[in-house]
C-alpha cells in the first residue's frame, strides 16, 4: 500500500519533470525564432535600460528568454505548504531555469538548504527539510543539472527565516534556499 | 539570638546568590501541584562556623520537595521552634502545625580542615520516630550537592521511590544575536537548572544531546562542518571526537543501555533510516530500510529492540523493531493519532511516552503516554508546541520543551500529569532537554 503510493508519487514527479522538460525546450524554440529579428523588433525590456541607450545594436541586448532566465535565477528561495515535501507547481518553470543554468555551467556549484517550520518534532523536521531539498534536487537533475554540482543539507527547524508562531512566519520558514557556492 | 542572626545572614546570602545568578541560570517555577500535598517542615539548618555560607541547604531541600508537587513545605515564619538536632525536637510543636514530617540539621566546620559537616535528621511526626539521619562531609562548593542528597533521602523515605534530585540535564540554547547570527550552546545543569555550564558553543546548530548510560559522555549532532555530523564528548574533560561522516543526514544519536552502541539516523542511501553503530569496532548495522522517513530511535530497556517513528503509512507513527530481525518485521505501536512521534518507553516497558498530534485539523503537539497493553492514552500537557520529552531516571517526571511567550522553555510534568514545573530561561531559546541517568 505504502510502496504503491511512493511509486505513484515517483511516477507523478517524473511526469511533471518530463512535462517541464518538453515545455522548456519548446519555449526555447520560439525564443530562438525571435532572436533572428530582434534588431528590427525593438522589443527592448523596460527593465533593461542598458539596451535602450543603444537600440540598434544586437550587442548587450538581452532576449526575452535571457531576461526570464535572469529573473528566474534571482529567485533562490522556494516555499512549501505545511506538512508537504514537494515544491509548488508554480515554481516549476523557475526551477527549470536553475537546472538549465547548472547544465550550461558545469563548474557552477549550489547547495540546497532545506527548512521546516517549528511545528512537529525537531528530528522529523530535519528529515522533512531534507525531503524538501531532495524534491528540488531530483527536479534539477532530471532537467539537466549534474548530481556533483549540488549539495543538499537540511537545517530542519533550526534556522528559521522569521521568528514567531504566526502563520506568516511559518510559511516563510517552510523553504528550500538555493545557495551558490 | 545567635541562631536568628545566623538564619538571617544565611537567608540574605542566598538571596544575593539568587539575584546574582538569575541572569545566567534557569530558575524553577511551579505551575501546577497536587490537591493534597504532604505537609513537611524543613527547619533552617544551624551553622556554627564563621562567615556566611554560600548556599542555604534547607531552602534547597524545600525547593526540591516543592518542585515535585507532592509536598507542601511549611513556611519558616510559621515555625514555633527551630530545632537543629533530635534532642531539641518536640513532636507536639509540629503536630499543632499539622505537619507529617520534619527535617532538621546543623552544619559545622570539619575539625582541622576546610570541609564542612552536615548532619541531618528526618522524623515522622505522627509515629514520633526518626526515619533517617547521617553526617555528610564535603567542601563549601558541594553544599548544593549535599542538599540534593538529603532531598533524595526524604523523597525515598516518604514515597518509596528513589529520588532524582542529584540528577542533571543537558539542553540546547539558541541565542539570536542578529538575523544572520545565532549562537548555539550545549549546556549542562542540575535538574533544577542551577549551576549551568557550557559544554559546546557554535554559530552552527547543535541538536539531539544524549547521555551515555554512565553519565560520563554526551553524544550530539553539530553542524560545525556545515553538515550535520555526530560527535561524542567527555563531559568532565571536554575531549571530543567526530564519530560519523556519512553522506547526507547524520542525526538522532541514542546510546544503547549497555553503552557499547549508538543508534542513529542516516540518509546516506537516499532516505532517513535507523542504524546502529558499534562504538568499539565502528561497525555499522542497518536496522530499518524504507523510502519514507524513519527517525527518532530509542532503545527498549533490555537493549534488544528499537522504537522509532516512521512515515511508512503516510503520517508519522511509532513502530518497534527487534535488532537482527528483517527490516520488514516491524510492529506498529500507535494507531489512533494523526501523528505520533519521538517515543520512548518508561522503565516499566509498558508505558510509551511520545509526542502526539491528535488530528489533522488541530496542529497541536503535546506530550502523552500510551499504555501498550490497555491502549489507554493520557495526554500530560495542554500547550501546543510540546516536544523532546525526556524521562527522569526514577521515571517520576518528564521534562520537555515548549514555547512560553514566544520563547523556548523547558517544562516538567509528573508521570500522572498532576504536577508541573517550569525552568524559565532568561536568555535565548532553550530546547531539547535530556535528563541524565542516576549519577551516583
Amino acid at each position: 500500500m505504502a510502496k504503491q503510493s511512493i511509486q505513484t508519487i515517483k511516477m507523478g514527479l517524473m511526469a511533471i519533470s518530463l512535462f517541464a522538460l518538453v515545455a522548456c525546450s519548446s519555449t526555447s524554440d520560439t525564443e530562438e525564432g525571435t532572436m533572428g529579428d530582434e534588431g528590427s523588433s525593438g522589443r527592448s525590456s523596460p527593465t533593461n535600460p542598458g539596451a535602450r541607450t543603444n537600440p540598434g545594436s544586437t550587442q548587450g541586448q538581452l532576449t526575452q528568454e535571457e531576461i526570464r532566465a535572469q529573473n528566474a535565477l534571482r529567485q533562490t528561495v522556494f516555499y512549501f505548504d505545511f506538512d508537504i515535501a514537494e515544491f509548488k507547481t508554480a515554481d516549476r518553470e523557475t526551477l527549470s531555469f536553475h537546472a538549465r543554468d547548472l547544465a550550461a555551467n558545469s563548474s557552477k556549484r549550489v547547495r540546497l538548504e532545506g527548512h521546516a517550520d517549528e511545528r512537529g518534532t525537531r528530528e522529523y523536521n530535519l528529515a522533512l527539510g531534507e525531503r524538501r531539498a531532495n524534491s528540488i534536487l531530483n527536479y534539477l537533475i532530471v532537467n539537466g543539472a549534474s548530481r556533483s554540482q549540488i549539495e543538499v543539507v537540511s537545517y530542519g527547524e533550526e534556522r528559521p527565516a522569521q521568528a514567531g508562531q504566526s502563520e506568516n512566519a511559518y510559511s516563510r520558514n517552510r523553504r528550500v534556499e538555493v545557495v551558490a557556492r | 539570638m545567635k541562631l536568628r542572626t545566623t538564619l538571617h545572614s544565611v537567608l540574605l546570602g542566598s538571596l544575593c546568590l539568587l539575584s546574582f545568578s538569575a541572569h545566567s541560570e534557569l530558575s524553577i517555577q511551579i505551575t501546577q501541584g497536587v490537591d493534597n500535598p504532604i505537609p513537611i517542615a524543613v527547619v533552617p539548618f544551624s551553622w556554627q562556623g564563621a562567615g556566611v555560607l554560600s548556599e542555604d541547604i534547607s531552602q534547597i531541600v524545600m525547593n526540591d520537595l516543592e518542585q515535585v508537587g507532592e509536598f507542601r513545605p511549611l513556611s519558616r515564619s510559621n515555625m514555633l521552634s527551630l530545632p537543629s538536632e533530635e534532642r531539641e525536637v518536640y513532636y507536639r510543636d509540629w503536630r499543632i502545625l499539622a505537619q507529617d514530617y520534619l527535617l532538621v540539621g546543623k552544619i559545622d566546620r570539619a575539625p582541622g580542615s576546610q570541609l564542612v559537616q552536615v548532619q541531618y535528621e528526618f522524623f515522622d511526626i505522627n509515629r514520633e520516630i526518626k526515619l533517617a539521619g547521617e553526617v555528610l562531609t564535603g567542601s563549601v562548593s558541594q553544599l548544593r550537592d549535599i542538599a540534593h542528597e538529603i532531598s533524595n533521602v526524604v523523597f525515598e523515605q516518604v514515597s518509596g521511590t528513589r529520588g532524582a534530585f542529584t540528577s542533571q540535564i543537558l539542553y540546547v540554547v539558541a541565542d539570536y544575536i542578529s538575523p544572520e547570527l545565532t549562537n548555539f550552546r550545549l549546556e549542562k545543569a542540575d535538574y533544577d537548572g542551577q549551576r549551568a555550564q557550557v559544554l559546546l558553543e557554535s554559530v552552527e546548530p547543535i541538536m539531539s544531546p544524549s547521555w551515555s548510560p554512565t553519565g560520563q559522555d554526551v553524544a550530539y549532532v553539530s553542524f560545525e562542518t556545515d553538515l550535520p555530523r555526530i560527535y561524542i564528548q567527555n563531559i568532565a574533560t571536554g575531549d571530543r571526537r567526530q564519530i560519523t561522516n556519512y553522506p547526507n543526514l547524520n542525526s538522532s544519536p541514542e546510546w544503547s543501555p549497555d553503552g557499547t552502541k549508538l543508534a542513529m539516523v542516516l540518509s546516506k542511501d537516499g532516505s532517513p533510516d535507523i542504524y546502529v553503530q558499534d562504538l568499539t569496532t565502528n561497525q555499522l548495522t542497518q536496522v530499518t530500510d524504507h523510502p519514507l522517513i524513519d527517525t527518532e530511535p530509542s532503545w527498549t530497556e533490555d537493549g534488544r529492540s528499537i522504537v522509532f517513528m516512521s512515515e511508512r503509512t503516510g503520517q508519522p507513527q511509532i513502530y518497534q523493531i527487534e535488532l537482527g530481525a528483517s527490516s520488514f518485521d516491524v510492529e506498529r505501536l500507535t494507531y489512533d493519532c494523526f501523528q505520533c512521534l519521538n517515543a520512548k518507553f518508561l522503565p516499566d516497558g509498558v508505558n510509551l511516552v511520545h509526542v502526539r498530534r491528535e488530528t489533522r485539523q488541530d496542529p497541536n503537539y503535546q506530550i502523552a503516554v500510551l499504555n501498550i497493553e490497555t491502549l489507554r492514552v493520557i495526554t500530560l500537557t495542554d500547550t501546543s508546541l510540546d516536544e523532546s520529552p525526556s524521562i527522569a531516571p526514577n521515571g517520576s517526571m518528564i521534562m520537555y520543551a515548549t514555547k512560553f511567550n514566544g520563547r523556548g522553555v523547558l517544562d516538567a510534568v509528573s508521570i500522572d500529569g498532576r504536577v508541573k514545573f517550569r525552568l524559565p530561561s532568561t536568555q535565548g531559546d532553550v530546547r531539547e532537554p535530556a535528563w541524565s541517568p542516576f549519577l551516583n
